[in-house]
């Protein structure tokens, strides 16, 4: 190819001053499959998106759920998601903004879910990792604890639980931890 | 230049390639003195990555008779770098990777130049790219892979036959080792498959489960996982953790320690700490050597002709006794990156809205481009992406799209859903998309909906070449600037 890159060094010498550069937006394919991914989102009622830094920042939003029933009935949980460059490649980083007390989310915010982590795969979409977090709240899960004091209760005393969860809901105590009403 | 034909170049070897005929040659090859000195004069290299592996390329290109070479690297030289890394010392610790090496090369190989660049890949303007001929990746991560691969698929332009214009095609030889494995490869965009074509060749990273880190560790990776991931939001609340801060790689190493010892489990080191956390694989010097230097000659290859180069993607693997091969991989044709995206030819008398509907219909058995007729001024054709516009898209038989988002240069010019986007894109359903473009004469914008395929829908994300005709050329300074 030398050739062609000597025409072309010629060239830019002719043009230097010619050429206009228009500033160029990289958009990485990742971006482009989360556009794909959110116009085709299919939320439940329950659940809100937003774009907290405007319509041309899609790889930070956050979702909104308020489960119709279960444990966490009308309470609102904010969850944030950091989507990566390499999206589908790799998994968005998904944080729970709204302290809760909850098995499988600690009172950090991180979120035990197997399709954030472990059994994330390309052909998976936001839509899913939606349904999986709303399922978290429908069925929240014992064996897979990241808070072993909300796991430990939910197994031995159902009914202690549930007590707990509504009065964490309407913002109060659950041993020193205080939770803000999210209801 | 007569006397150059009595000078021997530095490489008696290298002359007999680039001196004599052959019969393997590349179908451009010319063989001689002027095609020696040309690689010397106009052949302009940049080197992405100065570590292991960019160590050895910028050491093997410039040994090749490459003379103008550029490196960027954004990476200071730590002590651990130093078996491999051999172009630094103990006394460059904490200095740039990319002036050192540079420095080093220069002063063994006379007459090459390499100008560092000291930052990150994305620092850079895109401009900065275009002036090289060939680019050479000497990367760990996919994330930087990806980038330059999308920039420099960028450049590629096709011409209405979509044949890809070899005059802005923007070659890349791309290296890659871990451990005892390795690979490298051409990317000739438009010809051969670009990085995001086979995506898929990358195993994604293993990550373990937070509930295994939280509750059942079982071995030293998993205590330190849980002193990354968990450990350290538990304590810094809202501090973000940056693998390059020694001082915050310390503390997950203690945590990680304290962690192992609670529950009985050997083998948390500093070192490995630093390999889980930045998922660092032990690199192998000599490795990196075998890889860089098939990238080296790959690149003389695609410079001087001198033989068919690889094609297109060279495996190495020396784990269990030694295994080289070639695989030929194929491009991806709907590649968003390097593919030529959609082509519709329309007539300049067609108002737009009939245009569209029209236009997108015909793509069905045209395949890729979009060209949109743009009157001269006065004479102004307004898009309009409209309800009615999509509407009537909706209802032509031949629909390609349907409910169809448009999105420029990271614009999001209109979103069909959510109706949160809707909304915040609905004012721009009445402007014409010229002036959304920010009067770019022709770019591409990339478009998802729905496709009727064989009576069944299908969701699709496509590239569209749009040219706005009766402007095309040299651009007046009003366009120039962009918007
Ligand atoms: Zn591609």
């Amino acid at each position: 190819m030398i050739r062609l890159f000597k025409v072309k060094e010629k060239q830019k010498e002719d043009a230097e001053n010619s050429r206009g550069v228009v500033p160029v937006k990289k958009q990485s394919a990742g971006e482009l499959r989360l556009q794909k991914d959110i116009t085709e989102l299919n939320l439940p009622d329950s659940c809100n998106i937003t774009f907290p830094n405007g319509k041309d920042d899609l790889m930070n939003f956050e979702i909104s759920i308020k489960p119709d029933g279960g444990y966490y009935k009308d309470g609102t949980f904010l969850f944030s998601f950091e989507v990566p460059p390499i999206y589908p490649h790799d998994a968005p980083r998904v944080k729970c903004k709204t302290k809760v007390f909850h098995p499988n989310i600690d009172l950090e915010g991180n979120v035990c879910l197997n399709v954030l982590r472990e059994d994330w795969k390309p052909v998976l979409n936001i839509n899913t990792i939606i349904y999986g977090l709303y399922h978290l709240f429908t069925e929240p899960n014992c064996e897979d604890p990241l808070n072993h004091d909300a796991a430990d209760m939910l197994r031995d005393h159902p009914h202690v639980f549930e007590a707990n969860v509504r009065m964490a809901l309407e913002g109060g105590y659950i041993g020193d931890e205080y939770f803000e009403s999210c209801m | 230049m007569a006397d150059s034909i009595v000078t021997p170049s530095r490489s008696r070897d290298l002359d007999k390639l680039l001196l004599r005929p052959g019969n393997l040659v590349g179908p451009t090859f010319e063989p001689g003195v002027e095609l020696r000195d040309d690689l010397r004069e106009y052949a302009r290299i940049l080197v992405v990555g100065a570590g292991g592996l960019g160590c050895e390329l910028l050491k093997d290109l410039a040994l090749s008779g490459f003379k103008n070479l550029e490196v960027i690297d954004m990476d200071r030289i730590e002590v651990s770098n130093l078996n491999r890394q051999f172009l630094f010392r103990v006394e460059d610790v904490g200095k740039p990777k990319a002036e050192v090496a540079a420095k080093r090369v220069m002063e063994r190989v006379s007459g090459v130049n390499i100008v560092p660049h000291f930052c990150r890949i994305e620092d850079k303007e895109i401009e900065f790219y275009n002036d090289f001929n060939i680019i050479v990746l000497g990367l760990d991560s996919i994330e930087a892979r990806s980038y330059i691969n999308a920039v420099a698929c960028g450049f590629l332009e096709y011409d209405s036959d979509d044949k890809p214009r070899e005059e802005t095609i923007k070659p890349m030889v791309d290296g890659g080792t871990e451990g005892f494995k390795g690979h490298a490869r051409v990317i000739v965009p438009g010809v051969t498959p670009c990085f995001e074509c086979t995506i898929w060749l990358f195993p994604p990273q293993v990550k373990f489960p937070l509930c295994t880190l939280a509750e059942t560790p079982r071995n030293a990776a998993h205590c330190i996982e849980y002193a990354h991931l968990i450990k350290w939001d538990e304590v810094h609340s809202g501090k973000a953790f940056d693998a390059d801060d020694p001082e915050h790689m310390k503390w997950v190493y203690s945590e990680a320690v304290k962690r192992a010892e609670l529950f009985g489990i050997p083998g948390v080191t500093y070192s490995l700490t630093q390999g889980v956390v930045k998922n660092i694989i032990p690199a192998i010097a000599s490795t990196n050597a075998i890889i860089s230097a098939a990238c080296a000659l790959e690149t003389l290859k695609i410079a001087s002709g001198c033989s068919k180069t690889l094609s297109n993607y060279l495996t190495y693997n020396g784990v269990e006794g030694l295994h080289i091969k070639v695989t030929e991989f194929v491009r991806d044709k709907d590649c968003l990156v390097c593919g030529s995206g959609v082509l519709i030819e329309l007539d300049t008398s067609v108002t737009l809205e009939k245009v569209f509907s029209i236009s997108l219909g015909s793509a069905v058995t045209s395949g890729l481009n979009i060209i949109v007729d743009y009157h001269k001024f006065g004479l102004v054709c307004v898009l309009v992406l409209g309800v009615e516009f999509i509407h009537q898209l909706e209802q032509h038989p031949k629909l390609l799209l349907s409910k169809a988002s448009v999105t420029h240069r990271g614009k999001n010019l209109y979103m069909q859903a959510p109706p949160v986007l809707e909304e915040m894109t609905r004012s721009n359903l009445s402007l014409p998309l010229y002036d959304l473009m920010g009067k770019i004469p022709k770019d591409i914008v990339h478009v998802t909906g729905t496709t009727d395929k064989h009576d069944k829908k299908t969701s699709c994300l496509r590239k569209l070449r749009v040219a706005f005709k009766g402007i095309d050329g040299v651009t007046d300074m009003d366009m120039a600037g962009g918007a």
